[in-house]
């Protein structure tokens, strides 16, 4: 086990990538996420790795794209309205088959919107950021050990499945200190452009030149592409699917929340115990896959769902379908940047158990 | 019997969707010719770009990516820093390079990045079917400029290699055009000093190549290598707008 | 036992470094915490805050909507949080920086003229950590020889040179306290 630090979670994510083999970074200044690149700027000339401002959110995920079509682990960081101007390339390197680390620390929306904690990227970055049938792998810290530990299964489960994979946290998340333990075993960025055939490299006119491509012209083979593809998210759907369950052994009312949400239902769901409510917690930690088994399950057992969200009930719509709407969900949500208090959780957790 | 004329190597087999007379595939042969000339296919990588060159990924024999529109500069960074002893180039029409992608371009530029920039200039948007392009000129009529390019609400066609040339970190920078055998034989050279460059370590070479588009311009092949020698040279002087290489030769001579 | 701090006041009186420095005594002491400060625009010579858990317990939210322990140094931030502190708190106030008096009643008060005890030290901008040093004194909320500890790992290398004024100020601050 490594040393427990004390960092922000946007440092852990950047220290954790690094640990990860992670050598090129690429990105552009927004709040509430700059630490990530402030922090790489620091760190990647002194281990031999890049950190380059882009000139646009564009050219960073494009620039991103080119270095993961060599097959290095490679990275960019942003937030909401960094993310919009992403999309394009997101589509691409989903397109293309090539994994990568999406870092997206939201704040408030739409437009310009604010710098405050948001969760309102959620059905943006669930359902495909980006044009196009295809998806990305969706992953929820909601504790600054998190931002460090998906941090590398967002690498891996990216590689395993070969497409883009997103860290997605909140304002708050990147902001926290906690204590942390980083992994002390590295990876060696040389190992991890091993088994990567398809990687563009230079042929060394050893084999047939690779191409890393998203253009098929011919309908059949553009739709093989598509159905190779959701075969690979069905898989992924199956085994991949990750979540904590709170206090769920006896609950009758189910609170769903990530981020820091999840945390305020932690600190509710304690005062509403001692209140003598049976109430527990489903944590999605992936968000694509949606841990939809696990609602199901809750939904066996539990009388109704509260979801409590930063957005207008995103997240409230998935657990609806994976419920098959056979509990009825009601919704804690504060939005623009504000978060519920406790004691509106409380509150909204009460009236369920009325 | 010898052999006296031959495909380039680094060309696959796969035969040119190109146009009758269109440029594109004499800009083809020129790119892979330098990569023979240099021995370089092994390690080299190349990004194709939107426009009508789109798939020049399925005809350089080399490793190829395909960007998204305009991006190609910024892919060509993320490859070029991954791997700074491969051979990277660019191949871009002018919608691409000089319009969606001028910052990309500009930004890769300013940044003196190692890597090589073919850019077709030929005045106008193929691939979608003859549409007003940043390089169109005055007065030019296409599908969206249908009574002719007019200055006072679309603008001045743009220059890039002056545009470039006001920048400090390119290397080289050169305007050419495959018009012509001579042309053909100075834009050989350009081509092949833009890859010899960044095998040197020199930083970012572009070359410009006033090329023909015959099918959305509405002419002959014939004609439009006349056109190119009538209206487009005059606007887009052919020469070395850069060339640090040179100067640095000269300087030392002195 | 959990301490939930609000540290408040303008943005350049180093609130959210002296949060860090607690916070980071609570590292070192193995505890449970977490840190979280307000951010944006309101850096740069507005209000500004942050909160500090230092608990037994894993923490919930980070978020502290009934602070145990209140520090301000600035009367907005006075007015703000005053009535937010859970009943039995401590509040402390830099009283060479705001004139009037606490008016919640059931919590107790420290007023503690740390800026004036600062300037004295020639050391004008540690006031927050005169009182740092008086909280950890009076409430044991860490350890006061691990907060000079955690101070030496904090302190940025472009401030190293001041370490010295840093571990007297937390001194004063503790001394204070004691000499109360």
């Amino acid at each position: 086990m490594g040393e427990k630090a004390l960092m922000k979670g946007n440092e852990a994510i950047a220290e954790a990538a690094i640990r990860c083999g992670c050598r090129h970074y690429f990105g552009y200044p927004i709040t509430p996420q700059t630490e990530i690149a402030a922090y790489m700027a620091k760190r990647m000339p002194k281990i031999g790795g890049t950190f380059l401002q882009a000139e646009s959110e564009i050219a960073a995920i494009n620039m991103v794209y080119g270095c993961a079509s060599t097959g290095r682990r490679a990275m960019t960081s942003s937030s909401s309205p960094g993310i919009s101007l992403k999309a394009e390339g997101m589509s691409y390197l989903a397109g293309a088959d090539l994994p990568a680390l999406i870092v997206n620390v939201q704040r408030g929306g739409p437009g310009l919107g604010g710098i405050q904690p948001s969760q309102s990227d959620y059905f943006f970055m669930t359902r495909g950021p980006g044009h196009g049938d295809f998806h990305i792998i969706v992953l929820a810290p909601a504790t600054v050990q998190e931002m460090a530990d998906l941090t590398r299964l967002a690498f891996e489960l990216g590689e395993k499945y070969r497409m883009p994979a997103m860290l997605l946290a909140d304002g708050t998340m990147g902001q926290m200190m906690e204590p942390v333990v980083l992994p002390a075993d590295e990876t060696d960025p040389a190992d991890v452009m091993k088994g990567k055939p398809w990687a563009t490299t230079g042929t060394e006119m050893k084999r047939p030149h690779n191409i890393i491509n998203s253009l098929y012209l011919k309908p059949d083979e553009l739709e093989k592409t598509n159905l190779s593809r959701f075969e690979r998210y069905a898989q992924l759907e199956r085994e991949e699917a990750r979540w904590e369950d709170y206090l769920m052994d006896d609950a009758e009312i189910c609170v769903v929340s990530t981020g820091i949400t999840a945390r305020v239902s932690k600190n509710a769901i304690a005062e509403c115990r001692k209140r003598g409510i049976k109430v527990g917690m489903v944590r999605p930690i992936t968000l694509y896959p949606f841990p939809k088994e696990a609602l199901a399950k809750a939904a066996a057992k539990v009388r109704s769902f509260l979801t409590v969200e930063l957005n207008m009930g995103q997240m409230r719509e998935d657990v609806l379908l994976a419920t098959g709407c056979t509990r009825p969900v009601a919704m804690c949500n504060r939005v623009g940047g504000m978060i519920p208090s406790t004691d509106e959780v409380v509150a909204a957790i009460e009236k369920e158990a009325k | 019997m010898s052999v006296v004329f031959q495909k380039p190597k680094s060309l696959t087999d796969a035969v040119l969707h190109y146009c009758p007379g269109c440029t594109h595939g004499i800009v083809h042969r020129l790119v892979a010719e330098a990569i023979d000339d240099l021995g370089i296919e092994g390690r080299t990588i190349g990004i194709a770009p939107v426009g009508c060159s789109v798939m020049a990924y399925d005809y350089f024999a080399c490793d190829m990516i395909e960007a998204s529109h305009g991006r190609a500069p910024a892919v060509a960074t993320g490859v070029k820093r991954s791997l700074p002893d491969r051979i990277v180039f660019t191949y871009q029409g002018d919608g691409d390079l000089a319009s969606i992608g001028l910052c990309e371009t500009v930004s890769c530029a300013c940044r003196g990045e190692n890597v090589t920039v073919i850019f077709i200039n030929n005045a106008i948007y193929g691939m979608t079917g003859g549409q007003m392009a940043p390089t169109s000129l005055i007065g030019q009529v296409t599908q969206t400029s249908p009574y002719g390019r007019d200055p006072a609400t679309q603008g001045m066609p743009i220059r890039i290699c002056e545009l470039l040339a006001a920048l400090d970190a390119p290397a080289y920078l050169e305007r050419v055009a495959v018009n012509s055998v001579a042309h053909v034989r100075q834009a050989k050279k350009a081509i092949r000093k833009a890859f010899a460059n960044q095998v040197e370590g020199k930083g970012f070479s572009l070359v410009e190549v006033v090329s023909t588009c015959p099918t959305n311009w509405g002419l002959t092949p014939e004609k439009a290598c006349q056109w190119v020698d009538e209206k487009m040279i005059p606007f887009y002087p052919l020469g070395v707008y850069r060339d640090k290489g040179a100067e640095a030769a000269k300087e030392a001579a002195k | 036992m959990t301490s939930e701090v609000i540290m408040a006041g303008f943005g350049g009186q180093g609130l959210l470094f002296s949060g860090k420095v607690l916070a980071y005594a609570g590292l070192l002491e193995d505890r449970e915490l977490s840190w979280l400060p307000s951010y944006g625009p309101e850096m740069r010579g507005g209000t500004c805050n942050c909160s500090v858990i230092i608990s037994d317990e894993p923490v919930g939210s980070p978020i502290i909507a009934h602070p145990n322990v209140l520090m301000v140094m600035n009367e907005p931030s006075l007015d703000k949080f005053e009535d937010t502190v859970a009943p039995g708190g401590t509040i402390f106030v830099d009283s060479s920086l705001i004139s009037r008096e606490v008016r919640h009643t059931d919590v107790d008060v420290v007023y503690i003229p740390a800026t004036q005890m600062a300037t004295a030290m020639e050391a004008a901008s540690l006031a927050n950590m005169i009182i740092l040093g008086a909280i950890v004194e009076k409430l044991k909320v860490v350890k006061s020889d691990t907060v000079l500890d955690a101070l030496k790992h904090t302190i940025s290398a472009r401030k190293a040179n001041l370490l010295d004024l840093n571990l007297k100020a937390v001194e004063a601050g503790r001394n204070f306290i004691a000499a109360k």
